[in-house]
C-alpha cells in the first residue's frame, strides 16, 4: 500500500522528468499544509439555492477538515448532488459563500475552482469517451501542470505527462487498457478512470458522487481501497455522497445528513447513526437502499 | 525528422499516404509536370484552400466550434493585400503589411466574437458568427470608395512574381514570376500546413478534442473552457486570413463574391466534411477533390456527353451545364458512403 501511494506522489521523479508537485506550484497550498492536521480546507456558510420556489438547498453551513472523511447521506432529492455542484460551481448559489483554504471561491467558475485544489468525480460517468484512457489522464495532469496552451509542442514529447499517467493507471489497475478508447471500456473500468482522473488532479479536497454506483461486488473493492488510500494522506479532505451503508461504516470518519435541502444532523458515524433524525429521514424511508 | 515535420501525426493508412504522396508531387510539381495557365492556377488554389479548410479544420473538426464566418477572416486577409498594394503601391512591403494587418484585423475581430458569445452555447456563436459575417459583407460592398464595392480592387504585386519577369528555361519549361509567385503560394501554404498540423498535436490541440468531447468535464478538471475556444477561433482566424493573403497575391484581384460570399463558407464545410472532419489530412483531400471537381467536372462531362451523344437520355443528363447537378450528386454519396470523411474510411480500413 504504502509503497503505492510513494510510487504516485514521487511520479514526476521516476526517470528525473520535470513534474513538479501541485502543491509546489501553489504558495497558498504550501501555508495550508504547514498548518496543523484539523485544518479547516473547505466551508460552506449558508449556502442556498433556489429554483423558483424550491429551495433545493437551504442554508448549509459545514466545514471540512483535513485528514478526515465526510458521507454525505440523505433520501434521494435531499440535495446531496446539488450540494456537491455548488461547492464545485457547476450551478451558482442563491445565496450563502464557499470558502476553500481560506479564499472565498464563492464568484469562480468551475476551472478555476478545480485549479486553486477542488476535485469533482461524478456520479454518471462523464470521461472523454473517444480519446484513448492514458489521454483521459495526460489531459487532467496536462491541467495540473498548466500546460494547456502549449501550442507549438508536441503532446506525445511531453514524456513526463506520460510517466506520470502510467503511474496512476497501474494504481487503478487500469495499465494494459491505456491505449483504449474510453468508450471501449466496461462500467467498472470507466468508474475506475473517474477516481484514477481524480487522482491524477491530486486536489485538496476530493468529492466523490457515488463512485461505486452500479459496479459489481467484486470491482467495488478497489474504488473503495483507492478512496482509503487517499483518506491516510491526512492533507486532503474527502467528501462522499453515498447510499451503500457499508462503505460508510468503514470509510466515514463522519456523517452528514441532508434533508429537504438542510443539514439535519452532523457527527461521528456511531451518533449520527442512532440518531432520531437519521432514523427517520433516512434510514425510515431508504431501508432498501442499507 | 519526418515524425517532427508531421507532428507525430501519421496518416496510418498505407492509401492515404499515397494519396497524400501524390497530391504532394503533383502540387510541388505542378509548373513543370503540367503545360498552361489553367492547372497552374488550379494547383495554387488548391494550396490555399488547404490551408483554408485546414483552418476550418481546427474550428469544427477538432474545438467541436461551428462557425460560419471564416470567409469573412479569409476575406480580411485577401483585402489587407488588395489593399495595402493599392494605396501603398506594388511592392513586397504591400504585401507584408497587408498580410500582417488582415491576419491582426482578423484576430481582433475573432476575439470579439468569441469572447461575446462562446460562453453562450454553441448555435448562439453559430448565428452570431452568420450574422457578423453578413454585415462584414454588406459593409464591404457598399463602402465603394475604399474597397471597389461589388466590382472589388485589381492592383499590382512586385514585378518579380508576375509573368512579365521571365528566367530563362528549365526542363523545356519556360520559367516566369508566375511560376515564382506559385512556389511562394505553394511554400507559404505547405508551412501553414504543418503548422497547423502542430497546433492540433499540441498540448492545446489536446485540451481542444477534450472540450470537443466534453466541454462540462473539460472545464471540470480545470481547463477555462472560453478561453480555449476563444484562443482556437483566433488561430484559426489569422490562418484563414494569410490564406485569404495568398489567394490575393495570387488573383491580383479581390472582390466580394471571390473571398467573401457565403457560397466559398459552404463549399468549405463541403471539404471539411468531405475529406474528414478532425484529421487535418482530410482538408487536402477534400480540397483537392473539391476543386478539380470543380475545374474539370464540366470538361470532363463535355467528354462524356460527346462520346454518348447516340444513346438516349444519356447526353442530356450529361450536358456540361449540368454540371453543378452531378457536383451535388457526387457530394450526397460521399457523405452518404463516408459519413467519416475519406480519411476516416481509409483509416478505418486501414486498422480492419
Amino acid at each position: 500500500m504504502d509503497l503505492r501511494r510513494a510510487n504516485l506522489r514521487a511520479a514526476g521523479h521516476i526517470s528525473g522528468t520535470r513534474y513538479v508537485p501541485f502543491e509546489r506550484q501553489h504558495p497558498k497550498r504550501r501555508i495550508a499544509e504547514s498548518r496543523t492536521m484539523t485544518q479547516t480546507l473547505l466551508q460552506t456558510d449558508g449556502l442556498t439555492v433556489r429554483f423558483g420556489g424550491h429551495v433545493a438547498v437551504d442554508a448549509v453551513s459545514c466545514s471540512f477538515h483535513a485528514g478526515e472523511l465526510t458521507a454525505i447521506v440523505g433520501p434521494n432529492g435531499a440535495g446531496k448532488t446539488t450540494y456537491f455542484n455548488l461547492i464545485s460551481g457547476q450551478i451558482p448559489a442563491s445565496a450563502g459563500r464557499v470558502t476553500l483554504m481560506g479564499e472565498d471561491i464563492s464568484r469562480l467558475g468551475v476551472a478555476d475552482r478545480c485549479r486553486r485544489g477542488l476535485g469533482r468525480a461524478f456520479q454518471l460517468t462523464n470521461l472523454f469517451p473517444s480519446l484513448s484512457v492514458l489521454e483521459n489522464i495526460r489531459l487532467v495532469i496536462q491541467s495540473r501542470q498548466h500546460k494547456g496552451f502549449g501550442l507549438f509542442s508536441m503532446a506525445d514529447s511531453h514524456t513526463e505527462l506520460t510517466v506520470a499517467a502510467m503511474a496512476i493507471l497501474e494504481r487503478v489497475r487500469l495499465d494494459n487498457q491505456k491505449d483504449l478508447l474510453v468508450s471501449e471500456l466496461s462500467h467498472g473500468d470507466q468508474r475506475k478512470l473517474e477516481v484514477a482522473l481524480m487522482i491524477g488532479l491530486d486536489p485538496m479536497v476530493y468529492m466523490f458522487d457515488e463512485p461505486t454506483a452500479g459496479m459489481s461486488v467484486d470491482e467495488a473493492p478497489v474504488i473503495l481501497d483507492l478512496i482509503a488510500e487517499i483518506k491516510a494522506d491526512r492533507e486532503r479532505t474527502v467528501l462522499l455522497v453515498e447510499h451503500k451503508m457499508d462503505v460508510i461504516r468503514t470509510l466515514a470518519d463522519r456523517i452528514i445528513v441532508l434533508h429537504n435541502g438542510a443539514l439535519a444532523a452532523d457527527g461521528d458515524p456511531e451518533t449520527v447513526m442512532a440518531s432520531d433524525v437519521v432514523q427517520e429521514a433516512y434510514m425510515g424511508k431508504e431501508l432498501d437502499h442499507v | 525528422m519526418l515524425t517532427k515535420f508531421l507532428s507525430g501525426d501519421q496518416p496510418r493508412s498505407r492509401a492515404l499516404t499515397a494519396i497524400l504522396l501524390m497530391i504532394l508531387i503533383c502540387l510541388a510539381g505542378a509548373p513543370l509536370l503540367f503545360d498552361g495557365v489553367r492547372p497552374l492556377d488550379t494547383a495554387a488554389r488548391i494550396c490555399i484552400f488547404i490551408v483554408l479548410v485546414a483552418s476550418y479544420d481546427l474550428l469544427l473538426g477538432y474545438a467541436g466550434i461551428v462557425s460560419f464566418a471564416h470567409t469573412m477572416f479569409f476575406g480580411l486577409g485577401a483585402y489587407g493585400v488588395a489593399l495595402a498594394s493599392t494605396y501603398m503601391g506594388r511592392g513586397f512591403d504591400a504585401l507584408i503589411v497587408g498580410s500582417v494587418a488582415g491576419a491582426l484585423a482578423a484576430v481582433v475581430l475573432a476575439l470579439m466574437i468569441g469572447l461575446f458569445s462562446l460562453r453562450v452555447r454553441a448555435i448562439f456563436f453559430a448565428m452570431i458568427t452568420l450574422a457578423v459575417a453578413s454585415a462584414v459583407a454588406v459593409l464591404v460592398s457598399q463602402f465603394s470608395g475604399l474597397t471597389g464595392g461589388e466590382d472589388g480592387l485589381t492592383y499590382k504585386i512586385p514585378r518579380v512574381l508576375t509573368s512579365a519577369n521571365r528566367m530563362g528555361e528549365f526542363l523545356g519549361t519556360r520559367i516566369s514570376g508566375k511560376i515564382l509567385n506559385y512556389y511562394l503560394i505553394f511554400f507559404a501554404s505547405l508551412a501553414l500546413f504543418l503548422l497547423l498540423l502542430r497546433i492540433v498535436n499540441s498540448p492545446f490541440g489536446r485540451v481542444l478534442q477534450a472540450i470537443r468531447e466534453n466541454d462540462f468535464r473539460a472545464e471540470a478538471i480545470g481547463y477555462r473552457v472560453v478561453w480555449y475556444r476563444t484562443a482556437a477561433t483566433c488561430l484559426s482566424a489569422a490562418t484563414a486570413a494569410l490564406a485569404g493573403s495568398l489567394f490575393a497575391i495570387w488573383l491580383r484581384y479581390v472582390g466580394p463574391d471571390t473571398t467573401l460570399s457565403f457560397e466559398i463558407m459552404l463549399d468549405i464545410l463541403l471539404m471539411v466534411v468531405i475529406g474528414g472532419m478532425g484529421t487535418m489530412y482530410g482538408a487536402v483531400i477534400g480540397a483537392t477533390l473539391f476543386i478539380m471537381a470543380q475545374t474539370y467536372l464540366q470538361n470532363l462531362m463535355g467528354v462524356a456527353s460527346e462520346a454518348t451523344h447516340n444513346l438516349p437520355l444519356l447526353p442530356h443528363l450529361l450536358e456540361p451545364d449540368r454540371w453543378l447537378m452531378w457536383l451535388g450528386i457526387l457530394f450526397i454519396l460521399s457523405v452518404y458512403f463516408f459519413p467519416t470523411g475519406i480519411v476516416g474510411r481509409l483509416r478505418e480500413r486501414g486498422k480492419a
